[in-house]
């Protein structure tokens, strides 16, 4: 049995190699470079330690280039009058990131763990994996969240979840506090560039330098948080989780998510279906509809003019709102 | 399987097998099954390659324009003379996971240091190759052959290198064909064969498969010889923006050239055209207003979830705007990497004292016979005029343009074609590939020339049919169509429609559902304040509004 934050695996890389360029620093050829070499290929070396000498005028003047680095010389090369010192090999460790059962070891490759666990995927979301605490915002699911919506204290490890649009104070005050993981309904786009400090051009993140991931469930803009993914995440106050706000929309797609080792026995999903088909509850995920919810009451099968002009694939919907509207199949997602 | 099932379905043909493979091959039986199999791939995001060279402008662009014209995205380019420090360059390195190195650098009987040094940087940021963890770097030497040795020696724990023969054997020539032979072989022998399935679609194939640009460059540049047009063709996909072209050089002889604008696209990389434009670039091409943040949230939206479509016609004009900006970047990026080179005779003694190539842009708008557009947004734009205003405006064309598109993207399968049956690919290419869409005539005016009243009169087949009007995009024509010789005459001194200023204009083009497009833009072309007026008119003037 492990838990999310126990080392599963662990492994030396290669250190990194670094170059001197000692012909350059003693200002002489490369061949004078490599005649004032005091070290070898292959030496050991500590930092500080004279990889060259060159003296001058009868001994007079006396320059030298020592090691910025301990390490190994890797190379010399000649023709160049430089060498590479390769850094101490380093440890990697890999955290389990989710707690559960081993179920298999694949020797040198993979640890295989199982655990019956809820996830929640999100749409979004920026930052690497981190575990945490589960921890609610007193924020209604269509409010945007404050600062004033964050508490003073126990911010520390939590993961945070509630409302919508956070302002950027409040994601600051979050991440100031200690908390590791934000899921909320939606994000401004101008809180993200604050956030991250620069504009993301294509949906590949998950590497960006902030002290506490961000996972958005609905989009951008201002979208109310789904009321299915709060009975989800409620349950799991006050447990621990991972949360990983690492997306690539393109190919081998990854969303964003959190996980965590559910309670209670295994239970079916009660997804009704992974079609569209009539009676099924949808998202609509564009303009003029974007973030509305309704359910699908017929599929035609021929390709129908939309308002654009183009042929599309469509399904009728009808609003929570009573309206029935006509959309194309591509901008509906199952929301069960 | 389910491909060649869709196949079957449309065409009607009995064509699937349980066996391996799925389809069955009947030669030249007119009832059932196919007669060839052929593929292109662009598994796992394509080719991804890094370069590297000792001087920016020589011999890490030549390295570029090898790896490009193969097929490759360039995912980094590195020189000698970039303006990093070695730990920038080796950060930046380190970073990414190319396919495939090509190292350059250094001209025959020149000095080998830097070349070396390059190297060097190379070991030290040790990058690792995107596919096949435990095997070797793929790198190929293509510099100074007498450094060739000591890179060998260098690279040998890191890498597999092939050494070929210098892609810039002097400053003033350039030979990228053995560079380019040695990327396709080991884009299928390294990163094809890590590719799932990939044995199998080897065995069904009696050729190669292509990398799918490689494919689209082999069809442009094949029509271009057949024609002797000089060509130009975008296809803008989700996340990147390949441009092909082939212009004569001075010499006159027809140089092909193609650049991958690696994150310029309509949906994954959407944002990222955003944020290359900027909010007002592309605001100036929208016939009504829109608020910025509104913009950037649609396009965020779009980003997530690429593969929704536009069900309004101002969220579709949204997307045509990020189109125009996209082919505008693209079409930047492309000029500054299609370049001639001086031949010798036509330097002098200061030049190659310099020892700098010169260089000049192949590129020219004014001697361009034709620009094909592919790619969703100009293949299935819901009006072919919306298409035809799209490039008209992104590339900022001049002079008069034959305007195309790829009916349904087939310009990769025929690439691969043409090399089992050239002529029947080329038929097809005409016949069922290309939609002409009609010409673009735009006069351009001297710079500071004030004038006033029609700039050109537009004869057709002998007959005056209008005139383009300053300022002003118009179609005439429209609804015409078949072959017919636009011939252009400029009203005053100042304007050149593509013979020089002044002097009529002819060329034979085929008629298409967009007519003639007239534009009396300036150009550059730059809008004017009021840009939402302005647009509408143009919107209303074409009728897509």
């Amino acid at each position: 049995v492990v838990s999310p934050d126990q080392i599963v695996a662990r492994a030396f890389l290669e250190g990194d190699l670094h170059l001197v360029r000692v012909a350059e620093q003693l200002g002489v050829t490369a061949a004078e470079a490599v005649k004032a070499l005091r070290i070898s290929a292959g030496s050991a070396i500590g930092e500080g330690e004279l990889l060259a000498e060159l003296r001058s005028v009868w001994g007079l003047f006396r320059s030298t280039v020592q090691a910025p680095l301990t390490g190994t010389v890797d190379f010399i090369t000649a023709s160049t009058g430089h060498l590479g010192i390769r850094a101490p090999k380093r440890e990697l460790q890999l955290r389990a990131y989710l707690g559960g059962v081993v179920a298999a070891v694949e020797s040198d490759r993979a640890v295989v763990i199982e655990a019956h666990a809820t996830i929640v995927q999100g749409i979004f979301g920026v930052g690497g994996e981190r575990i945490g605490v589960v921890r609610g915002l007193p924020v209604a699911a269509h409010e945007v969240v404050t600062e004033a919506h964050l508490p003073s204290q126990g911010l520390e490890g939590a993961i945070l979840y509630g409302g919508c649009t956070p302002t950027l104070a409040a994601l600051q005050k979050a991440a100031r506090g200690g908390a590791v993981g934000f899921i909320t309904a939606s994000l401004d786009d101008e809180t993200l560039r604050g956030y991250v400090g620069y504009d993301i051009g294509v949906a590949v993140t998950g590497d960006e330098a902030v002290p506490m991931s961000v996972v958005i469930t609905e989009g951008f803009g201002r979208l109310a948080f789904s009321e299915r993914v709060l009975e989800v995440v409620r349950p799991l106050e006050g447990k621990q989780a991972a949360i990983n706000g690492a997306t690539q929309v393109r190919a081998g797609a990854q969303r964003p998510e959190l996980l965590a080792v559910a309670t209670g026995a295994p239970t079916q999903p009660s997804v009704p279906s992974m079609s569209l088909q009539p009676g099924c509850t949808v998202r609509l995920i564009r303009v003029p509809y974007f973030g509305e919810y309704g359910e699908v009451e017929e599929l035609p099968a021929a390709p129908q003019q939309i308002a654009t002009g183009a042929y599309a694939r469509v399904v009728q919907v009808r609003l929570r709102s009573g309206d029935r509207v006509v959309v194309p199949r591509a901008n509906v997602e199952l929301a069960w | 399987v389910h491909a060649f099932t869709e196949v079957q379905e449309l065409s009607g043909r009995s064509i699937v097998t349980e066996a391996d493979p799925p389809f069955v091959m009947t030669g030249s039986d007119l009832t059932h099954g196919i007669d060839l199999y052929l593929s292109t791939s662009s598994a796992g995001g394509g080719l991804q390659m890094l370069v590297a060279g000792v001087v920016g402008t020589i011999t890490a662009e030549s390295a570029e324009r090898a790896a490009l014209g193969a097929g490759a995205i360039v995912i980094e380019s590195v020189s000698a003379d970039d303006g990093r420090e070695d730990h920038e360059r080796i950060e930046r390195i380190r970073h990414v996971k190319p396919d495939i190195v090509l190292l350059t650098g250094g001209v025959e009987g020149g000095s080998s240091q830097h070349v070396v040094e390059v190297a060097e940087i190379l070991v030290a940021a040790a990058p690792r190759p995107r596919f096949g963890s435990t095997l070797k770097l793929p790198v190929i030497y293509a510099g100074n052959s007498a450094a060739a040795a000591e890179v060998q020696r260098i690279l040998g724990s890191l890498a597999q290198l092939s050494i070929v023969p210098n892609v810039r054997p002097t400053i003033e020539r350039e030979d990228l064909g053995p560079a380019r032979e040695a990327i396709h072989e080991l884009f299928l022998s390294h990163v094809m064969s890590h590719s799932p399935g990939y044995g199998k679609l080897l065995s069904w194939s009696p050729v190669e498969i292509m990398p799918t640009p490689a494919a689209v460059g082999d069809i442009v540049q094949q029509y271009a010889q057949q024609t002797g047009f000089s060509v130009m063709c975008v296809d803008i996909g989700g996340a990147t923006t390949d441009l092909f072209s082939v212009f004569p050089d001075r010499q006159g002889e027809p140089r092909f050239n193609r650049t991958v604008s690696a994150n310029l696209g309509m949906s994954y990389s959407i944002a990222n055209v955003l944020r290359e434009a900027g909010t007002a670039a592309l605001k100036r091409w929208l016939p009504f207003e829109i608020d910025d943040n509104a913009l950037r949230e649609r396009l965020l939206n779009k980003m997530v979830r690429p593969t929704s479509i536009p069900q309004t016609v101002e969220d579709l004009f949204v997307e045509q705007a990020v189109c125009r900006e996209a082919l505008r970047l693209a079409l930047a990026h492309h000029r500054a990497l299609s370049v001639g080179v001086e031949q010798a005779r036509e330097r002098g003694i200061a030049d190659i004292f310099r020892q700098s190539a010169q260089r000049y842009e192949l590129v020219d708008l004014m001697k361009l016979d034709m620009v094909i557009g592919s790619g969703g947004v100009l293949s299935h734009a819901p009006s072919r005029m919306q298409a035809a205003l799209m490039m008209l405006d992104g590339f900022a064309l001049e002079g008069i343009t034959q305007l195309s598109v790829d009916s349904i993207f087939m310009m990769p399968h025929l690439g691969v074609f043409a090399s089992v049956h050239p002529q029947a690919a080329r038929e097809i290419f005409e016949h069922d590939c290309l939609v002409h869409l009609g010409c673009a005539v735009v006069p351009v005016v001297a710079p500071r020339a004030r004038l006033s009243g029609p700039l050109a009169q537009v004869w057709v087949d002998g007959v005056l049919v209008g005139e383009v009007v300053r300022g002003e995009v118009t179609s005439l024509c429209t609804g015409r169509t078949g072959s017919a010789t636009v011939r252009v005459v400029p009203l005053h001194r100042a304007v050149d429609v593509g013979a020089g200023r002044g002097a009529p204009h002819q060329r034979t083009v085929v008629l298409g559902a967009c007519g003639i497009l007239c534009d009396g833009r300036s150009r550059p072309l730059e809008l004017a304040a009021d840009t939402v007026q302005q647009q509408e008119r143009v919107y209303r003037n074409l009728g897509l509004l």
